[in-house]
């Protein structure tokens, strides 16, 4: 094909592309060292109360807003250098509670925690997601002819609801004396409440993850175990290896390439976990990286948005997503070059 | 058919196997299935702690409102009979009636026509005959379990919930449709060209799609917020505010969903032989002509599947849709998470899952219908990618 033509087919998607996400990220790249504030002027104001036999007047100095022709604030954007990253990174605090290997004041940083929660969702959901994926694929490989359509129907359930909804399903489960929280109670017989501390709200975000995701690896899973070749399955048999044996070695290095991209799939999904943090209202307890990040850039109580913080932790994020997807991807570089 | 000796299993492996199969099915299904359930008591049995007053509803029961046994039965028999006429007589009707060239659009008229009849015979004929037959049927007219439908009345009406599902299906269509035709040509040009810019292209399209939203969102906002005085030397006083406006945030959809959509779209124009549109090469055709005679009619399995997905994406958006639109405009996902903040009382809470089981319905329905597209799809970019 040629360039033109080239040009012409993928043209649309590129300009698209380029506008609305390498654009942005110029701008967030711009918007992480300047900070936009209003200007302020400062104006000396006279104010009289009737008074008798004369008005008793003061003059004071007010801050107030410049406003232009249109009523509209002025603004004036200024370099600041690092200081958002600063104010993000919080280095100091960071330091101080190192130093007293407080882990109180460090969960109390709210970009070191999200960072912590993040990362650790990424790699315990990893595991999990593919071993449950792998079993629901070999059980629904296993079972009845019949069985299949409506077992893999039911399972696309979990992957395909909305996720915030999702998350609200599992809380609505367990909240308050809800169904699950009251049979743990009678399993246990002790009162529990799950979404009083930190630790038990993130192992609902780790549960529900596998149970929104597992579906997915077992789809991929699935459709890897229908092209395995049967006869060196049958050959294994005959050299008698035993059914764990015949998994090791025969049915996982055929599905490798299928888990690696698994893999990677989940490291880019788990690591903007996001909708969790939302459905269980945890951010009391546990905040992730995107969450920082759309935090900052809500309005709050006097209608502002920091832009510059949302702008650096936006960056800060987006390095630690290049940093977990660099070795998968080089890996699936090398198996292209080497299909060259 | 024989079982592959690969496949066959001790009984007690077997057992074992579909054991944990069985667990899992019913791991997957319980949530939703519970959130239904809990939608149509009122709060006290819906946040019982005795599963069988969440099933049963006997304070709703006591309030009048109820199914009796006689209603149950004629609502499966009605669903069975709809169902069937759905699979079995709707595709013939529609083949016969409707000339070749206008089946997609034929389609959609039919089964919109087929869902409103359905509803009316379900939600509207049905409860009337009933209600003049229970007191008839003595025992089996009595209410059996307790059921109301005040807190869907309530999300919908009460709370203008319409006008929420009206936004997402424009920002859902207008994604779906973009974001295809776009895709489409991208990924049929990434197929048919080996390249080294097209391989590089895929290779940044991954990274990204790697880019949390928020990045992206980050990016957005002020610049959609302060649109209207950037766009001004070039549109005059006619320049748009970008902020919460719809049609903006389905290019930022369509866009942020790029990547994705073109990996998918150009594993599958890979499986289209390449000898199809060479040949029609030969014949005289230029790129272009070549894709629409030739490639466009065979490539509706594939387009089908990524639109799937494009629908998902934009249907499930939270992060985008809250910060990039107003109150007026917002989608449902968002203004739900509004809903049970505010959560004052136990019907507030009841009435948000009754919302999110309307959220959820259509891609109940939607999974029901295109189960083989999606499987297909999510194995596309792993088998070929």
């Amino acid at each position: 094909m040629r360039l033109r033509a080239f040009a012409f087919f993928v043209g649309p998607s590129l300009f698209l592309m380029l506008i609305f996400i390498a654009a942005p990220l110029v701008t967030v790249f711009w918007n992480s060292f300047h900070v936009t504030k209003p200007l302020y002027e400062r104006v000396e104001v006279e104010t009289c109360t009737p008074g008798f036999p004369k008005q008793v007047c003061t003059t004071s100095v007010k801050q107030q807003p410049i406003l232009d022709d249109r009523g509209q604030l002025v603004t004036e954007t200024s370099f600041v250098g690092l200081d958002s990253y600063r104010n993000v990174l919080e280095l100091e605090r960071l330091r101080a509670a190192l130093a007293n290997s407080d882990w109180r004041a460090f969960n109390n940083i709210d970009f070191w925690q999200a960072l912590r929660f993040t990362l650790l969702f990424t790699l315990v959901t990893m595991p999990l997601v593919i071993g449950t994926g792998l079993l629901i694929a070999l059980t629904v490989n296993a079972t009845l002819q019949s069985i299949k359509g409506p077992a893999i129907f039911i399972s696309l359930l979990p992957f395909i609801i909305t996720p915030v909804i999702g998350a609200l399903s599992i809380r609505w489960l367990f909240i308050g004396d809800g169904i699950l929280t009251a049979a743990l109670e009678a399993w246990t017989g002790r009162d529990i409440a799950m979404f009083a501390q930190g630790w038990t709200i993130e192992l609902m975000m780790y549960l529900y993850r596998v149970w929104h995701v597992a579906p997915f690896a077992f789809v991929v899973f699935y459709a890897g175990l229908q092209t395995i070749n049967q006869e060196a399955v049958e050959a294994a048999i005959i050299d008698g290896a035993s059914r764990f044996e015949r998994l090791r070695y025969v049915v996982v290095p055929h599905l490798m390439p299928l888990i690696i991209f698994v893999i990677l799939i989940h490291l880019m999904d788990a690591y903007r976990v996001f909708e969790e943090i939302v459905g269980f209202t945890s951010q009391a307890h546990v905040i992730s990286l995107q969450w920082l990040t759309y935090d900052f850039l809500m309005p709050d109580e006097a209608g502002t948005r920091s832009i510059s913080r949302a702008s650096a932790s936006a960056i800060l994020t987006m390095v630690g997503i290049i940093v977990l997807v660099i070795l998968p991807l080089r890996r699936a570089w090398r198996d292209r070059k080497g299909v060259h | 058919m024989s079982v592959p000796k690969s496949l066959r299993q001790p009984l007690g492996l077997s057992i074992l196997s579909n054991g944990f199969l069985a667990f899992w099915c019913l791991v997957a299904a319980f949530p939703i299935v519970w959130i239904a359930f809990m939608s149509f008591k009122t709060p006290f049995d819906a946040f019982s702690s005795n599963p069988f007053n969440v099933i049963l509803g006997p304070e709703t029961r006591s309030q009048g409102l109820g199914l009796s046994f006689a209603e149950i039965a004629a609502g499966l028999v009605l669903a069975y009979f709809l169902v069937r006429q759905a699979i079995k007589w709707l595709p013939r009707q529609v083949e016969s009636l409707s000339p070749s060239g206008s089946r997609p659009f034929a389609w959609l008229v039919a089964v919109s026509l087929y869902a409103i009849v359905a509803a009316t015979l379900f939600f509207a004929l049905l409860p009337t005959v009933m209600g003049f037959l229970n007191p008839v049927l003595g025992p089996f007219g009595r209410d059996l379990i307790g059921l109301t439908t005040e807190h869907y009345e309530a999300v919908w009406i009460d709370r203008k919930f319409t006008r929420n599902f009206g936004n997402s299906m424009l920002v859902t269509t207008g994604v779906v449709c973009i974001s295809l035709t776009v895709g489409t040509l991208a990924g049929y040009g990434l197929a048919r060209s080996g390249s080294d810019l097209a391989f590089w292209l895929l290779i940044i399209a991954l990274i990204f799609r790697a880019l949390p939203h928020s990045v992206l969102v980050a990016g957005y906002l002020p610049v959609f917020i302060k649109s209207a005085e950037i766009l001004r030397p070039v549109f005059g006083e006619a320049a748009p505010v970008l902020y919460g406006k719809p049609w903006a945030v389905i290019v930022v959809l369509v866009s942020i969903n790029q990547p994705f959509t073109i990996w998918m779209l150009r594993s599958f124009f890979h499986n289209i032989p390449r000898e199809l549109d060479e040949a029609a090469r030969v014949d005289g055709c230029t790129h272009f002509q070549a894709f629409r005679r030739v490639i466009i009619p065979v490539m509706w399995p594939g387009v089908i599947t990524a639109g799937l997905f494009s629908f998902l994406l934009a249907y499930n958006d939270f992060l985008v849709t809250s910060l990039l639109l107003d109150g007026r405009n917002m989608t449902m996902v968002p203004a739900i998470a509004g809903m049970f903040n505010r959560e004052t009382t136990a019907s507030d809470e009841v009435q948000a899952i009754a919302a999110a089981v309307s959220i959820t319905a259509p891609l109940f329905v939607l999974v029901l219908v295109f189960q083989r597209q999606i499987v297909s799809g999510l194995t596309a970019g792993a088998v070929k990618g």
